[in-house]
């Protein structure tokens, strides 16, 4: 028997699989088609303080291994999450859960950390800072070691839970801002988000995205997040949630060589429905075959 | 919705640009006309989605214009060859709102889903007429199909090479009905809601990530809120449809 449980942030997990934020909902559309219990965790969507509609559309444009989405950070607002959406997720999902969250300001952040942090099976908050700073100029707190930190001590004030800091790959230097987020008290690094990029149509001429811009993800990305992950492990002591174009039980194996404790599986969701299942299931396999037997004791192997 | 693999029994060309693909396989998991399919193509990362044409308890018949990569790629491929399809999603038209003096309006590639829709109004006693808009004669499918089902079809062409010269707006002008259903290019949309006094129910179409509610690639805003395009959707009703 192998053992794939892990530990992150101090939290149990049956296995390392955790559903990325934005491509999972609130797991309930999942667990339609089946157990979602089979995933050690799941990152629910992106949520704010006040309900967003998010991007015009077209939101999603298809690339070579991915695709671009413009979504807009989409969500009923945490106090729809709180009435509506946890009460479905948590019917079908037993495990603890991720509560991912995004902000446009500091007050924001930290009002939205506060009304989620009541609920018992949230084990985590994913802190997303690649969002815009209203008050800052509209940079993303994401870019500015100063300004993740600043978002990390906020949320940190309101909650004892984990605090984990979601980065942005859009940056010169990933390592300065996961050690600024990590000296500003965060308890786990989750990396990468999507990378900036861009699609036009020949038709037309013009970006596909109504935004112009959105983020890559998919297979495509997945060096350049082993690359960041590698890096960033390197840098901090706090543990390390890995994601970047995940398909497989290999690539799983190869984000926690890297460093990751827990490993996200994001655009893949989209493509296979089942891909986050087939990926928990298919782990004792990929690790008899590479002849591991406790995930948790490759973590950073690689180094 | 389901996942299964699907096998080619027939995929032809029927029109200019326009083919015809019938699959074998479980259809258990489609419930009204209007729903879509979502298929998966060797080399693209994100399925295609195609709206069902007809169905029975053990074959899908799709009809489909090649448009760009996707639809190229699904033209090339030969009975007998397997694709992986999720089946059954989204809400499509619903019948139980359609009186017996119901109008299916069809633009090119828009028309398909409305034979399937067509057929379940015949098969609950109702007299549905039909009008196809296309650009040019040799770009008309389907229009026998529909007479075969007893249906009185109408066709519009912009250059008057069949039927009435012009646009379904112009075929519409002489008919008389109570309701009405439609699919096809969003101008066309727009002139049909300009002329309209009756309810009626549009398919829409966006570009999807996962067409299955997952990714929020597809919203819209209505009257009754944010809608999903392929989850509460493709087939949204006249009165929630902000313009």
């Amino acid at each position: 028997m192998v053992k794939t449980n892990v530990c992150l942030c101090g939290v149990e997990m049956k296995n390392p699989i955790v559903p990325a934020s934005g491509t999972f909902g609130f797991g309930y559309e999942f667990a339609e088609l089946y157990d979602i219990n089979v995933l050690g965790s799941l990152s629910f969507k992106g949520t704010t303080l006040e309900p967003r509609f998010g991007n015009p559309t077209p939101r999603i444009a298809e690339c070579s291994e991915g695709l671009l989405n413009a979504v807009g950070l989409q969500n009923p607002g945490v106090d729809r999450v709180l009435s509506e959406e946890l009460p479905k997720l948590k019917a079908c999902f037993q495990g603890p859960i991720m509560a991912n969250v995004s902000g446009f300001s500091l007050d924001e952040y930290r009002e939205t950390v506060k009304k989620l942090d009541a609920e018992k099976q949230i084990a985590w908050f994913e802190v997303n800072v690649s969002c815009p700073n209203v008050h800052g100029g509209g940079m993303s707190f994401g870019t500015d070691p100063k300004a993740a930190a600043s978002v990390t001590a906020e949320v940190k004030k309101v909650t004892d839970k984990p605090i984990i800091m979601k980065l942005t790959p859009n940056v010169t230097d990933i390592v300065s801002i996961a050690k600024a987020c990590e000296e500003a008290g965060a308890d786990g690094i989750s990396l990468i988000n999507t990378l900036l990029g861009m699609r036009i149509d020949l038709k037309k001429k013009k970006p596909i995205l109504a935004n112009k811009m959105g983020g890559f993800s998919g297979p495509a990305i997945m060096p350049v997040a082993l690359r960041m992950i590698y890096q960033v492990y390197d840098a901090v002591k706090i543990p390390i949630v890995g994601m970047g174009g995940v398909s497989s039980a290999e690539d799983v194996i190869e984000m926690m060589l890297a460093g990751a404790t827990a490993v996200e599986v994001g655009a893949a969701n989209l493509r296979d429905p089942f891909a986050a299942k087939k990926i928990a299931e298919d782990l004792p396999r990929v690790m008899k075959k590479y002849g591991i037997e406790d995930l948790g004791s490759i973590i950073g192997g690689a180094h | 919705m389901k996942q299964g693999i699907y096998t080619i029994l027939r995929n032809e060309k029927i029109a200019k640009d326009v083919y015809l693909m019938v699959l074998a396989g479980d259809t258990s998991a489609i419930t009204a006309p209007g729903q879509f399919v979502n298929i998966l193509l060797a080399g693209k990362y994100l399925r295609r989605p195609i709206s069902i044409c007809d169905w029975d308890g053990e074959r899908i018949t799709l009809i489909y214009k090649v448009v760009g990569g996707g639809t190229e790629q699904m033209a090339a491929l030969s009975q007998g060859e397997e694709l992986d399809l999720l089946v059954g999603l989204g809400n499509g038209y619903t019948t139980e709102k359609c009186p017996e003096k119901t109008l299916l309006i069809g633009g090119g590639v828009g028309v398909p889903p409305l034979y399937g829709l067509c057929k379940r109004l015949i098969a609950e006693g109702k007299k549905p007429q039909v009008v196809l808009g296309f650009n040019t004669a040799e770009e008309v499918f389907l229009k026998e199909e529909f007479e075969a089902l007893g249906a009185a079809v109408t066709v519009a062409t912009a250059d008057g090479s069949m039927g009435i010269k012009g646009f379904v707006t112009d075929a519409m002008k002489a008919l008389s009905f109570d309701y009405f259903c439609t699919c096809g290019p969003e101008p066309m949309f727009r002139a049909i809601e300009g002329m309209v006094q009756v309810s009626g129910q549009y398919s829409f179409e966006e570009r999807m990530g996962c067409g299955f509610g997952a990714c929020m690639g597809c919203s819209c805003k209505t009257k009754y809120g944010y809608k999903r395009i392929c989850k509460e959707g493709p087939v949204m009703e006249r009165e929630e449809i902000i313009w």
